[in-house]
């Protein structure tokens, strides 16, 4: 009874960070695109004064808001669910891992959240330059927290520069090599391109759908041809780092790359599998269509090359290999996607503007969000392949789990359900609403739209 | 020169703690606050007064949650689990107050008021899961091989309730006076009238708080000379300037209020603050966590504080210099429409 009663306290404390970091990682990938972007917009409304760009810049920055709001307060539970639920993890990566945490508060965090105080609030108050300057700090904030976050990840991935002491604790041996683990310098484009692309998908989606509406809305063509622009360099670019990664990923965790694939024997030239129904307990892929004589070639290496399969290793150290194998091909389905509306969308470029074309424009809008999706099913092949480890050889994810019960940890797991569904819901309905209604020409710096508080009809209709 | 690593680090976290308590417990009490405003043009004018500074001041409590982590990680992890139940109504209620920063002046009709219980709810709960947190952190923790050891609901008695409402009324009575100075015409005087009982309330309740600590926990009232055999003048007086800092404080906002100053309120509300968090650094000094782990105990390895040490004395300084410039660019009284959507 006791022994079920810890199982399931370790489900739900899994549960609960999936389910937490899932929903939180959704906002940084957005943001970190957007304030660049922003950046981008503000550059070219200073250089070039022309209104589209400050129109788009005052429309986006609206967008941003939200966001960010929403990602910065999923973010503080990251920094203080380390503790409450997974308290052991925290005291043995600590030693390693710590000061990833503390850089990332200190060169990110504050920036930011100072920064953006001046970008949503200073318009009016400080100059072009400065405001200027405010947008970019907060851009590259962004950037600077993905930057230690992807370290500490990564350390998790492919531990390096620590030794074991005699106590069982861990003690770095070289700074360096903690920072720049071997996974984590692919790992860090990766996730990086994927927030850009991520962005330009919505971007795009968002613009092709006031296109739908008003083809000749000069805000959303420009925003839709910089959005084309950007996914359709940064598509195939990711296909050339994601491939890197994966090829990483062989090296360094070669068991999650045979989760990934579902390589259940340990041969040479491995079949490639599109698509089928990994068998965990049958140890075998149900109704597989594969092709044969190429797998070692997409991994890179020679025909001859014996690759590990699930086989080499004992059955409690695989992770769920349905899940992995599955969210693996959900995203390279949408990035190869993603090329092809990069692809169409220049096409278009050339053949009289994407607004002309509505199947175009459709595809945009149902691509917009594809993005999100994509960066999810990501995240699960690199932390769900990880499993068992919560550090990869290192320590077991059911040993690093907090002493708390099950009963807590099921109450606080409801909660999040409940307030995230209501704070999830209503941020999608106000950035949806902002979509719908698209930038406007004389976009306004944030200030009351139709109803200035204090005038009489705000009196009236906003409370009470 | 050798430094004393772990005794600086101490002194980091528990500055950041402090820094978050000052500049978060004014906007949170400005949360609390919500309730009591005659109109919605006043709630606007109480939002935008805090609008630009809010996401950095609860920086400081990811710095402090960041920093024990990186810094103390065995206070980290005994801390987490031990007060598991009111950091989850901290993180919600933070999570609801958070947004509606932005959401309120995207809701319609119904959404807005909606986000504006959920900014003045969220507010009031996090100062009292905060409350609890404190209380149940002074309480003492119960600790077993460097973990965890006491049950879930060690932090609910009457004594972390009764600091959990001062708490309260700490907040409020940040909030009022950051109010008074930066608003004008009738928010203005709701906020003095506001000041005088969240003033009085936070006296009183200050009193009690430390007349309970001193009968409930006989290991603290031995640092401030209250023993079993009486009480030892030697061991208080060197503890005496913190409770007269305090009182000082209260003197600063009592004084203030009469003479209808505008920042002397506020200036004399973080004086009782400051003297609150010194008295209960003083109590616990050198425990990490009560009352049976010390700082040095629970420190991470040397080579990790002192690579982070490099990092904060270069990045501190800019840090505050660039918040107290955020904090200077938007000073002067908001209006109701200053600038929010």
């Amino acid at each position: 009874m006791a022994v079920l009663g810890d199982l399931d306290a370790l489900v739900l404390a899994r549960l609960q960070f999936a389910f937490t970091i899932a929903f939180h990682i959704i906002f940084p990938s957005f943001s970190i695109g957007l304030a660049s972007f922003l950046a981008v917009l503000e550059g070219l409304w200073l250089s070039t004064r022309r209104e589209v760009f400050r129109n788009l810049y005052l429309f986006w920055v609206k967008v941003f808001a939200l966001s960010f709001g929403m990602g910065v307060v999923s973010g503080v539970v990251m920094s203080y669910q380390l503790g409450t639920n997974w308290s052991v993890f925290s005291a043995t990566a600590a030693p390693i891992i710590g000061p990833a945490f503390a850089f990332e508060v200190l060169t990110a965090f504050f920036l930011e959240a100072s920064f953006l105080g001046i970008m949503l609030f200073g318009w009016k108050k400080v100059g072009p330059g400065l405001h200027f300057t405010a947008t970019a700090l907060v851009a590259i904030g962004t950037l600077i927290s993905a930057f230690w976050i992807l370290s500490a990840n990564s350390w998790m991935q492919a531990p390096a520069g620590f030794a074991i002491q005699p106590d069982g604790s861990l003690i770095a041996t070289d700074w360096w090599a903690v920072v720049f683990n071997p996974t984590f310098p692919v790992r860090l484009a990766h996730m990086a391109l994927a927030a850009f692309l991520t962005t330009a998908l919505a971007v795009g989606g968002a613009s092709a759908f006031v296109l739908l509406r008003d083809r000749d809305q000069p805000e959303s063509r420009m925003a839709l041809r910089m959005a084309i622009g950007m996914f359709a360099i940064v598509a195939p670019l990711q296909l050339v780092v994601g491939h890197t990664s994966g090829e990483v990923v062989r090296e360094h965790q070669p068991l999650k790359t045979a989760a990934i694939e579902a390589y259940w024997q340990t041969r040479a030239d491995q079949p490639q599998g599109l698509v089928g129904w990994p068998d965990r307990k049958a140890a075998k892929t149900h109704g597989e269509i594969a092709i044969p004589g190429i797998g070692n070639a997409i991994q890179g290496v020679s025909k001859e090359t014996v690759i590990q399969g699930l086989d080499a290793w004992p059955r409690e150290d695989w992770p769920v290999v349905g899940l992995v194998y599955w969210a693996f091909r959900v995203m390279v389905g949408l990035g190869l996607a993603m090329i092809g509306l990069g692809v169409w969308g220049v096409w278009r470029c050339y053949r009289g503007g994407p607004e002309t074309s509505p199947w175009f424009l459709r595809a945009s809008v149902l691509m917009g969000p594809m993005g999100f999706v994509a960066v999810i099913a990501g995240w699960i092949v690199a932390e769900a392949g990880r499993q068992p480890y919560v550090i990869y050889g290192v320590l077991r994810t059911r040993d690093a789990v907090s002493p708390v019960g099950a009963g807590q940890v099921s109450v606080s797991l409801l909660a999040f359900m409940i307030v995230y569904a209501i704070v999830f819901s209503a941020g999608a309905i106000y950035i949806l609403r902002l979509m719908n209604r698209g930038p406007a020409p004389h976009e306004e710096a944030a200030t009351p739209e139709d109803r200035a508080p204090g005038s009489a009809m705000a009196a009236a209709g906003e409370e009470q | 020169m050798t430094l004393d690593l772990p005794l600086i680090w101490a002194g980091l976290i528990a500055t950041s703690v402090l820094l978050y308590v000052l500049l978060d417990g004014f906007d949170l009490g400005v949360g609390i606050l919500f309730p009591f405003a005659r109109s919605p043009t006043e709630r606007d004018a109480m939002m935008n007064s805090i609008a630009p500074y809010w996401d950095g001041n609860e920086t400081w409590l990811v710095l402090g949650g960041g920093g024990l982590f990186a810094a103390f990680p065995m206070a980290y992890a005994i801390v987490g689990p031990a007060l598991y139940a009111p950091i989850m109504l901290m993180l919600l209620a933070l999570i609801l107050r958070g947004v509606a920063f932005e959401f309120r002046s995207h809701g319609r009709k119904r959404g807005k008021r909606f986000w504006t219980a959920a900014f003045a709810g969220g507010s009031l709960a996090a100062t009292l899961a905060q409350g609890l947190v404190l209380g149940g952190f002074i309480q003492g923790i119960a600790v077993r091989n460097g973990a965890f050891a006491g049950g879930p609901f060690d932090w609910l008695t009457p004594y972390s309730l009764l600091v959990a409402v001062g708490l309260v009324a700490g907040y409020a009575l940040l909030g009022a006076t950051w109010v008074i100075w930066r608003s004008e015409h009738q928010l203005h005087d709701d906020a003095r009238r506001w000041s005088v009982i969240a003033g009085l309330a936070t006296a009183g309740l200050l009193a009690a708080v430390s007349i309970a600590t001193l009968i409930v926990h006989p290991r603290v009232a031995k640092v401030w000379g209250f023993t079993g055999e009486g009480f030892k003048p030697d061991v208080f007086l060197p503890h005496l300037p913190i409770p007269l800092l305090g009182a000082a404080g209260l003197g600063i906002v009592a004084w203030g209020l009469w003479k209808r100053s505008h920042h002397a309120p506020f200036l004399g509300s973080l004086l009782v603050f400051l003297s609150g968090y010194i008295g209960l650094a003083a109590s616990f000094f050198p425990n990490i966590v009560p009352y049976d782990v010390h700082f040095r105990t629970a420190a991470n390895e040397e080579g990790a504080l002192g690579f982070m040490l490099v990092g904060i004395a270069i990045l501190l300084p800019v840090i505050l210099g660039y918040t107290a410039w955020v904090y200077w660019i938007f000073r002067g009284k908001v209006a109701a429409d200053a600038g929010y959507h």
